[in-house]
């Protein structure tokens, strides 16, 4: 079958066209959908399986960053947000893009209500970082977008990627129902709590990350591709886990 | 309503982590701690609390005072308290989120006079300040010329003292009155006061060209017919002196130049330095390449990536908006050059940000820095911030640049702006580089609404600032307003809704519609009509004003209502202010009143030409011995010790710190970072990216600076300038056919005068360097697409002057064929054989070496004073043989595409030795570099520092020998020694010549020497 995937835009959000050509590479057909015109028609969203949100700055991060998207996005498509959730769809939501999702409380969802529970913070170092990361998924996960991944590089471009939560039997229950799906190996860039750098929920079909699987979509965006060690673009890994979970289903 | 948010744990807000520590080593030991509380104020009141707390705070990691005071909750943790917030009229992109918040929150936008207000209050823990701590710490908090500050102790606190509830809001009003001035009768001197008083900033033989305007029968009756005297009016006077202002016309590049050489007793005149050095050089090498699709008309370059795409660069200078307001001139300088990118053809989509920093002695003592200037590293951190938001906020990557220390820079920071993008070879049929202007067209502008921003802001640059300056004179950028507006036009160019357009940069509507008009004919402008922030801006005001993130733009009638409801559709506002005609005139209005009337021939026309003067004299340039230095000896230890510091040397030292702070891989088109090597930390010679995600072709971005070199003739800055760019180029991987370049000048002022007796000689220099520019250029076969100049660059505080060394960016954008074959400059394994390629000669003058020696003998390095004993350098400065190299670089390009090169570093500052030692760090390897005859016969520690161009250093697989050496034949090309050391090994660099030892250096020296600055 042929997969449809919606990438939000508009208000900042900047990395939408990476993440529509991380899509199309990955064998699914795209397209951008500016908020406004999704509030516009709200059914529209019927049309995809997948739904991105990618990262940037929407509205400047100046009042929190993804904040103001959250509200805005919350407030007007609830509803339609939770049907697609409850038609067994997907949803990534890359750095900015995760920061909408914890932010509307669509991650983790613990109780099912949309209260947000994790957030993310300032980095400890106080800037934006750019750097690249390795990350290591947590063997036992459900999530459906980090299927047959161990390990993998990515870089992260943020200034608010520190993850906390709302107090620890949040983060424990993360923890043991295995959806702090991605963590930092090694380094941990921005002093993220147990180094989470992405979670999902329980159901597996979403997930939010810090890093950025759709800047790494050639062997040639790893720092390390002039060693001739790389022979792919392995940040499409994850978003092909996306596609075939229903183009082979 | 009065919100206060402020982190429920202070160790979470990370803000407050760095701020602590540059403030506990800037001003005082005893800073502990400080709470930020975010504050947000409205008159706004159908804003429930639950909504408030909704879009303002994160209720996970954040506390809200609702109407009470965060300072009360946090009693005790503090001693004092600054409450910082822009003064009004200046842009504050938190409040205009705020409003759209709001408005998005209850369903509809607020009113224009509801009042948002957002500030940031700073609740600092430490013991009592002394007032020079105190007056420290606010030069540390906020710029006075765009901000203002409460600050409370907390025994004030105690005794009831509390902000205000409010902040004023009303931006000061003009009158609306038309101003005029019968110019016809005024004297000489008259019309020198009456530019002078008015900042018009024109000259007499300028002044006499608009009185004489005023006098010709022709428009005397024209005026007659639209109803307007023999008077002008203010806002015809200040069309005129935007159009006519160096910035806008560039009257010193485009002056008639009586050149004299004083060294050889002759003399030749100049029609245009513009024309006949840069314009007539492109010209002269399109005959030979096809690449060039629009050069130097437009907003930017343009030229040829392949069948279906262009691309375009463009570089600008952001100087004295910086030089006030470090922030907020660097934010503007980004946002600025990215519009000049959109308003391209039909319209580009930015793809990089690139940018040079110039500043002054970031590591002087605060005593150095003379009063009245900002402290360099203060400048530095305000412009590094803004270039970080400015970029990353537009989700454009930044790539590809460079910081440059000189004390010469402390008057004056130079902030080189650069922005490049990508459009499709053909819309609608037709080349994508041209855009229409047709009468009938209607006039509309796009994005940002009028304040009284930047009103004659080059003007009050030159003027000395303080706290009653008015806040008019800068601007600060929004980058998300206009990435707003930037998406948008992309999503209206696609659909064919627009037929022109160009940005609001300088000169504001009068420079973007007077440019237009010239398309078609004329213009009608509705100066009622335009948007406006707020009331009380006079007609001439809104005419000038230099607000950002607007567009102008030309659209047929039948595409019109698409156009303005798409652009609300995406909350952008557009706003019909006019029509383009094809009578002759601007036509400017308000209300129904013609208010204006300017012949477009004399307005673009009329500006008589400058005449200057430029006299050269050549500085002395011997061969100084090296006895009495600390290299005297020739002395491996010596050798050693200087290489460490030179890679400690802020010019050379990594500014990784600085750099990984710019977002250098959104859009995923990264092939060549800033940085490179197993530990992904040495330097790159310059960036390569891949604009197209299906192809392998690429775009490299890389820049040639060097001030220094031009101490003794400016001729030779220039040249090793262009070469520096064009070998960068080559170091990558790029393609040495199909290069690009933009010249950028940045000089003290050139025009003689009693109060600038050094005039004739800056101008000669700028000959100099034009000549050197125009005949490199032609040797490479490089085109120059675009540029820019700015020749005012100097402080004058206390009747001392601090010039600017006279600086040529040459900012170079080429291409490569093919991304995966692109070299990076770190070596890779051990065994492999290490070239050095060109020659090196004795050019130490304007090195760093040289810097660093006359640091140590406590001199200065000004040739113009030599013989002076006061001064010291090491003799001649680099020259380049441009056919030398150039055949150098088609060779080693050959080399490249078949892979046998497996690292490539060009030599530049710190000179082989700096460039090994980067190499070796980046793959974490030692090497035996063999100098032996390598070098010549040079002695051996200039053969380690020499700055001469045209060179690199190079490895290649022992089993490539052959292959490599067959293709380099006939060049400067020597096997130079081995890389040597084990992966994870305690390896070191070790340089021999003749067996004998002349430096070694373990490779964790290299990296902590490189790694002490930030």
């Amino acid at each position: 079958m042929t997969v449809k995937t919606c990438i939000i835009t508009g208000f900042g959000i900047n990395s939408d066209r990476d993440l529509a050509e991380a899509f199309k590479m990955s064998g699914s057909e795209v397209e951008l959908l500016h908020i406004n015109d999704l509030i516009a028609k709200p059914s529209h969203l019927d049309d995809f399986q997948i739904l991105g949100f990618p990262g940037g700055f929407s509205f400047g991060d100046h009042l929190g960053s993804g904040l103001v998207f959250a509200h805005l996005f919350k407030k007007h498509l609830k509803n339609s947000l939770q049907k697609f959730i409850d038609e067994g769809k997907l949803i990534i939501g890359i750095c900015n893009g995760f920061q909408v999702l914890v932010k509307m409380g669509v991650l983790p969802n613990t109780g099912g209500d949309w209260k947000p529970e994790v957030t993310l913070v300032h980095n400890d170092c106080g800037t934006f970082i750019d750097d690249w990361v390795t990350l290591e998924a947590k063997p036992g996960s459900n999530c459906v977008w980090l299927k047959d991944i161990e390990r993998i590089d990515l870089p992260i471009r943020h200034g608010e990627g520190r993850f906390i939560t709302d107090d620890e039997a949040v983060l424990n229950y993360l923890k043991e129902n295995d959806l702090d799906v991605l963590t930092y190996s090694g380094w941990n860039p921005n002093g993220s709590v147990s180094d989470i750098a992405g979670i999902t929920d329980k159901t597996g079909r979403i997930l939010g990350l810090m890093p950025h699987p759709e800047a790494f979509i050639h062997p040639e965006n790893h720092p390390m591709w002039a060693r001739k060690t790389i022979d792919r673009g392995y940040g499409l890994d994850i978003i092909k886990n996306g596609v075939n979970y229903f183009s082979h289903n | 309503m009065r919100m206060e948010v402020f982190f429920k744990d202070p160790g979470l807000d990370g803000r407050s982590h760095k701020l602590v520590e540059s403030l506990r080593t800037s001003v005082s030991a005893s800073i502990e701690n400080i709470s930020i509380a975010d504050i947000y104020i409205t008159d706004f009141e159908d804003l429930d609390r639950d909504t408030a707390e909704g879009i303002f705070s994160d209720p996970v990691a954040q506390n809200v005072c609702f109407n009470e005071a965060a300072a009360d909750r946090l009693i005790g943790t503090w001693r004092y308290l600054f409450e910082i917030s822009y003064k009004t009229g200046v842009t504050n992109p938190t409040a205009i989120t705020a409003r759209t918040a709001i408005g998005a929150a209850v369903g509809k936008p607020l009113e224009r006079r509801t009042i948002v207000q957002t500030a940031r209050q700073l609740m600092i823990q430490c013991s009592e300040l002394s007032e020079t701590e105190m007056e420290k710490l606010k030069k540390h908090l906020y710029n006075p010329l765009i901000e203002q500050a409460v600050i409370i102790s907390d025994s004030e606190w105690s005794g009831g003292k509390k902000f205000p509830e409010i902040y004023p809001a009303k931006v000061a009003e003009s009158s609306i009155e038309i101003e005029k001035f019968d110019v016809t009768s005024m004297k000489d001197d008259e019309l020198l006061k009456f530019s002078k008083d008015r900042l018009l900033a024109l000259t007499l033989p300028e002044m006499s060209a608009v009185k004489e305007y005023y006098k010709r029968p022709d428009v005397v009756e024209a005026r007659k017919k639209a109803g307007l005297g023999a008077a002008a009016s203010d806002v015809e006077i200040e069309m005129i002196a935007q159009t006519w202002s160096e910035h806008c016309k560039h009257k010193i590049l485009n002056a008639a130049v009586e050149y004299t050489d004083l060294d050889a007793g002759t003399s030749e005149n100049i029609k245009s330095l513009f024309k006949e050095y840069i314009r007539d050089t492109t010209d002269d090498i399109s005959k030979k390449k096809d690449y060039l699709r629009s050069v130097f008309h437009d907003n930017s370059g343009v030229i040829v990536f392949d069948d279906e795409n262009l691309v375009c660069f463009k570089v600008e200078t952001h100087n004295s908006p910086s030089a006030l307001d470090p922030y907020g001139g660097a934010i503007t300088g980004i946002v600025g050059v990215n519009r000049d990118i959109l308003g391209t053809g039909k319209g580009a989509r930015p793809i990089f940000n690139t940018n040079y920093l110039c500043f002054g002695d970031v590591t002087a003592g605060d005593e150095e820095i003379p009063e009245g200037l900002l402290h360099p590293k203060q400048i530095m951190e305000g412009v590094h911030r803004g270039i970080v938001d400015g970029g990353n906020q537009s989700g454009i990557p930044v790539v590809g640049g460079g910081f440059l220390f000189d004390d010469s820079y402390t008057g004056k920071p130079l902030v080189f702006c650069g922005t490049g993008g990508i459009l499709p070879a053909e819309i609608d049929g037709e080349g994508a580089w041209i855009n229409h202007v047709d009468p009938g067209h209607k006039a509309v502008m796009l994005g940002g609404r009028i304040g009284k921003d930047g009103i004659h802001g080059a003007t009050f640059s030159s003027l000395a600032l303080d706290e009653e300056s008015p806040t008019s004179a800068v601007q600060i950028g929004d980058p998300i307003t206009q990435k707003k507006m930037s998406d948008f036009l992309i999503e209206a160019r696609d659909k064919g809704l627009y037929a022109g357009l160009t940005d609001n940069g300088a000169g504001g509507l009068s420079s973007s519609l007077g440019e237009m008009a010239e398309s078609s004919g004329g213009i009608r402008i509705d100066l009622d009509k335009c948007p406006l922030k707020y009331a009380g801006l006079a007609p001439w005001e809104i005419l000038v004003s230099e607000s950002q993130e607007r567009m102008s733009l030309a659209i047929a009638d039948d595409t019109l209502e698409e156009f303005i409801t798409l652009a609300a559709a995406r909350g952008v506002e557009a706003v019909e202010i006019g029509e383009f005609t094809d009578n002759g005139y601007i036509d400017l209005r308000y209300g129904n009143e013609v208010v204006g009337l300017i012949g477009l021939d004399f307005l673009h026309d009329g500006l008589p030409k400058m005449e200057l003067k430029a006299e050269w004299k050549k500085v002395r340039t011997e061969l100084i011995p090296l006895e009495g230095t600390s290299l005297g000896g020739d002395d491996a230890a010596a050798n050693t010790a200087m290489l460490l510091k030179l890679l400690a040397e802020p010019n050379i030292a990594s500014k990784e710190g600085l750099i990984r702070q710019y977002d250098h891989e959104v859009q995923a088109q990264s092939v060549m970072k800033p940085f490179v090597g197993v530990e992904n930390d040495a330097p790159s010679d310059g960036a390569v990216l891949r604009p197209v995600h299906d192809s392998k072709k690429g775009v490299t971005v890389t820049h040639g600076v060097c001030p220094r070199f031009g101490d003794a003739d400016a001729y030779d800055m220039a040249a090793c300038g262009v070469d520096e760019a064009y070998r960068a180029h080559i170091a990558v991987g790029g393609d040495p056919e199909v290069t690009s370049a933009l010249d950028n000048f940045c000089w003290p002022d050139p025009v003689q005068s009693p109060e600038n007796p050094d005039g004739v000689f800056r101008m000669a220099q700028l000959v100099r360097a034009c000549k050197g520019l125009r005949d490199t250029c032609l040797a490479y076969g490089m085109p120059l697409i675009s540029g820019k100049d700015s020749m005012k660059n100097e402080s004058k505080i206390g009747g001392k002057k601090i010039p600017v060394r006279p600086t040529l960016l040459v900012s170079q954008m080429g291409l490569i064929e093919d991304v995966t074959k692109s070299v990076t400059s770190d070596f890779k394994d051990a065994g492999d054989l290490i070239y050095l390629l060109g020659e090196t000669r004795a050019e130490l003058g304007g090195s760093f070496l040289e810097k660093l020696l006359a640091a140590e003998a406590g001199k200065d390095t000004d040739y113009s004073k030599d013989p002076d004993p006061d001064t010291f350098h090491l003799g001649p400065c680099p020259s380049l043989k441009a056919d030398e190299a150039l055949e150098l670089y088609r060779k080693l390009h050959i080399a490249m595409k078949e892979g046998i090169v497996k690292s490539c570093h060009d030599l530049s500052d710190g000179g082989l030795a700096a460039a090994a030692a980067e190499s070796a760090l980046g793959g974490r390897l030692g090497a035996e570099i063999i100098l032996d005859s390598a070098v010549g016969e040079l002695e051996t520690a200039r053969a380690l520092f020499s700055e001469t161009p045209s060179r690199f250093i190079a490895t290649v697989a022992e089993k490539d020998r052959q292959r490599f050496e067959e293709i380099m034949s006939g060049t400067k090309t020597s096997e130079a020694g081995f890389v040597s050391g084990t992966e994870g090994g305690n390896n070191s660099l070790v340089i021999t010549r003749y067996g004998k030892t002349c430096l070694d250096v373990e490779i964790a020296e290299i990296e902590r020497a490189w790694k002490s600055f930030n």
